[in-house]
């Protein structure tokens, strides 16, 4: 404290010469010796400032009003004839005007699952590897990189998925699995990878019931198999989603390992534990609310992600009675692809009514992720602080 | 490390413990490992491909012609850039000074509202921005159609819903920017006799100007790739929409009509069963991606700056 006092004048005063002009200056610092006009004219400023300032913060809730005002006002002829018959029914038929969003929830929700199942542990692996393991010419590069892919925006993210995922997918996962006597012909993917815009059909299929296929009949699992493969898939959603969220996790977390204080970790290494037993019993624990909050963030994104699911999941819903299905290999439909396909050609009316009660839907099921995240954050921040 | 059990009570009693437990520290940390090898080798071919199949696509057309129906690829993207361009500033008009300003709030405001709003912006943050394209087109589009047949999607529309966007991220870094501002700083001006808005104007504001800076690139970084608000608003065009100035001496670009953006035509262009219209959806991508890079490495820049002024 000592040393510090002195040091803060100094920097602040070149800092006020620097940017303030002088003549200005000069004003608002003898503005005390005019005592009554110059100190109600500075209060009157300052009272625009706060103002202003408080109104420009009010916007934000203008807009959450605003959002809400004309979701509900679009979506209520589509909420008073369906009720809550639209999220627990399956039929949506323009022909008839009947319109219910049971498989567009719960393929939102699914293929979201699916990503956190895949990316979790991959990001979480990743950040302990990162904050804890590698040196310095692995950590500064791997960094930069998911940094840089973080960034990149998911139209991008789509159209790798289109021509680079589904191949692969078709090529390596489903045809093996559909028609296993049939060999790999490893030269259509080198071909579709290499010759820009030849990466159609590198693959004997385009269409496949997999209701009868070997893997579908396994007891216990075959249920993620079944039904109408194409490629475009829940699957091939759920990757892509993986490989979105996977940077944001894995910085986020790493980010919050990296801050946790060594002496942390000195305490345990001092008491004998391995590198392993310090991560597991102090790292970790120490960090816990900090990497759910930021898998709950990632599954906020996920939930939302409108342009490159809409390009890999096929966009139709399971052929079940239900219009859900859990296999990954069929086709779906999720709330926001439903929107992105669907919502410029919606005949005014009934039609458009329930597509804007879809956004209505979304909206509601991302603020719910996003409070249960911050709530959770913070009560599981008070628990390692009352543990202190 | 070496791994010496000093008190067996506490962590296990036999070398065969100390052994089990070596062999799962190497297993756990070798799987660690494996995780990060996975998750660069991923994001390493999404790199790979988007470089390779995009830069082998890329050539000068791309900038300078618009799409061309006839000989497709003589086409380009100009439009879709231009348009681009155009709605990242209608978005700054409406994002940057809401956004500053209630960044500003946030931070000198205390209590129960000010943290109200804190947690309703992060709300905010938290909306898929299909949504908002929806709530645009429920709040621009829509009415504008029905007050005047046959317009309605326009660059004023997509900018309002991109703005929208812009304002909580810009809120929240401007506010968290504003707080690395030593205390002392403020202190010093407002007992200097200066009132608390010149106080932020030329002494906090100038202060965090790189930081400031930072923030606003990155949300342009992020709206700029933003597609999925831009479906409902904007529509897409492929070529400029202009109307006669000054007694038709000059053509300006119409702002009031459907125009075109960069992310909107990569997704048209992947959609298309044209082989060469899915090369210039690749290369699409990069010139895309150059633009979002170009933001980020200018913030990048802007805090260096701010961090040297410091010293």
């Amino acid at each position: 404290m000592a040393d510090r006092a002195p040091s803060v004048p100094s920097t602040s005063a070149p800092l006020l010469a620097a940017t303030a002009p002088p003549p200005r200056v000069s004003k608002s610092t003898s503005a005390p010796s005019r005592i009554p006009p110059a100190s109600s004219l500075a209060r009157f400023g300052d009272k625009i400032y706060g103002a202003v300032t408080f109104l420009a913060s009010l916007s934000i809730f203008i807009i959450i009003l605003w959002l809400l005002y004309q979701l509900t006002g679009a979506s209520l002829p589509a909420i008073h004839k369906f009720g809550w018959s639209f999220i627990t029914k399956s039929d949506w038929n323009e022909e008839t005007n009947s319109f219910h969003a049971l498989p567009f929830i719960f393929g939102t929700l699914y293929s979201s699952l699916i990503a956190l199942v895949l990316s979790v542990p991959i990001s979480i692996g990743a950040a302990i590897f990162l904050s804890e393991l590698a040196p310095r010419w692995i950590r500064t590069p791997a960094t930069f990189l998911i940094e840089l892919l973080a960034a990149i925006p998911s139209v991008v993210y789509g159209l790798w998925g289109i021509f680079i995922l589904i191949p692969f997918l078709k090529l390596y996962v489903f045809q093996p699995v559909i028609q296993p006597h049939v060999p790999i012909y490893h030269r259509h993917l080198v071909h579709s990878v290499i010759r820009v815009g030849h990466s159609h059909l590198p693959f004997s299929y385009n269409h496949f019931d997999t209701t009868h296929i070997p893997l579908a009949q396994v007891k216990g699992i075959g249920f993620l198999f079944t039904g109408q493969s194409a490629g475009y898939s829940m699957l091939a959603a759920g990757m892509i989603l993986a490989i979105m969220v996977t940077p944001f996790i894995t910085a986020v977390t790493r980010d919050i390992l990296r801050a946790i204080p060594r002496s942390q970790r000195e305490g345990s290494y001092a008491l004998g534990a391995t590198q392993w037993e310090t991560i597991k019993q102090v790292v970790i624990p120490y960090a816990k609310s900090g990497i759910i909050g930021a898998v709950i963030l990632g599954l906020g994104r996920a939930l939302g992600e409108t342009m490159a699911v809409t390009m890999v999941i096929g966009n139709q819903s399971p052929s079940t009675p239900s219009g859900v299905s859990l296999s990954l290999f069929d086709s779906g439909y999720t709330m926001s692809s439903v929107l992105a396909n669907k919502f410029n050609e919606a005949i005014p009316g009934l039609n458009l009514a329930a597509l804007v009660e879809i956004a209505l839907v979304l909206f509601g099921v991302t603020v719910f992720v996003n409070i249960v995240a911050r709530l959770l954050v913070f009560y599981t921040a008070k628990d390692v602080h009352g543990g202190k | 490390m070496s791994v010496a059990p000093p008190h067996s009570s506490l962590l296990g009693k036999q070398s065969g413990n100390v052994a089990r437990r070596k062999a799962q520290n190497v297993v756990m940390l070798s799987l660690c490992m494996l995780a990060a090898g996975l998750a660069i080798l991923v994001l390493g071919l999404v790199l790979f491909f988007l470089l390779s199949k995009g830069f082998s696509s890329l050539h000068l057309s791309l900038f300078t012609r618009p799409p061309d129906n006839i000989d497709i690829k003589k086409g380009g993207m100009i439009q879709s850039i231009f348009g681009t361009l155009v709605l990242l500033g209608i978005a700054s008009c409406l994002g940057l000074p809401l956004g500053i300003l209630g960044g500003i709030y946030q931070l000198e405001a205390k209590g129960k509202f000010a943290s109200t709003v804190r947690f309703f912006t992060d709300v905010l943050n938290g909306i898929p921005s299909i949504v908002i394209g929806i709530f645009a087109y429920a709040a621009i589009v829509y009415p504008v159609a029905q007050a005047h047949p046959g317009t309605g999607f326009s660059a004023y529309a997509g900018g309002f819903a991109l703005g929208i966007l812009m304002v909580p991220t810009v809120m929240r870094t401007t506010e968290e920017i504003l707080r690395l501002v030593p205390f002392a700083l403020r202190e010093a001006s407002l007992g200097l006799g200066a009132t608390r808005w010149r106080t932020m104007w030329s002494v906090v504001l100038p202060a965090a100007r790189g930081g400031v800076i930072t923030g606003i690139m990155l949300a342009l970084a992020r709206i700029a790739g933003e597609t999925a608000p831009l479906l409902f608003t904007i529509l897409g065009s492929e070529y400029f929409s202009t109307h006669a100035v000054l007694g038709g001496h000059a053509h300006v670009p119409t702002l009031n009509a459907p125009i075109d953006a960069l992310p909107l035509r990569i997704y048209n262009y992947s959609q298309d069963v044209n082989p060469d219209r899915q090369a210039q959806a690749w290369a699409g991508a990069v010139v895309l991606i150059s633009l979002i890079l170009v933001l980020s490495i200018a913030a990048r820049f802007a805090t260096r700056g701010n961090m040297q002024e410091e010293k």
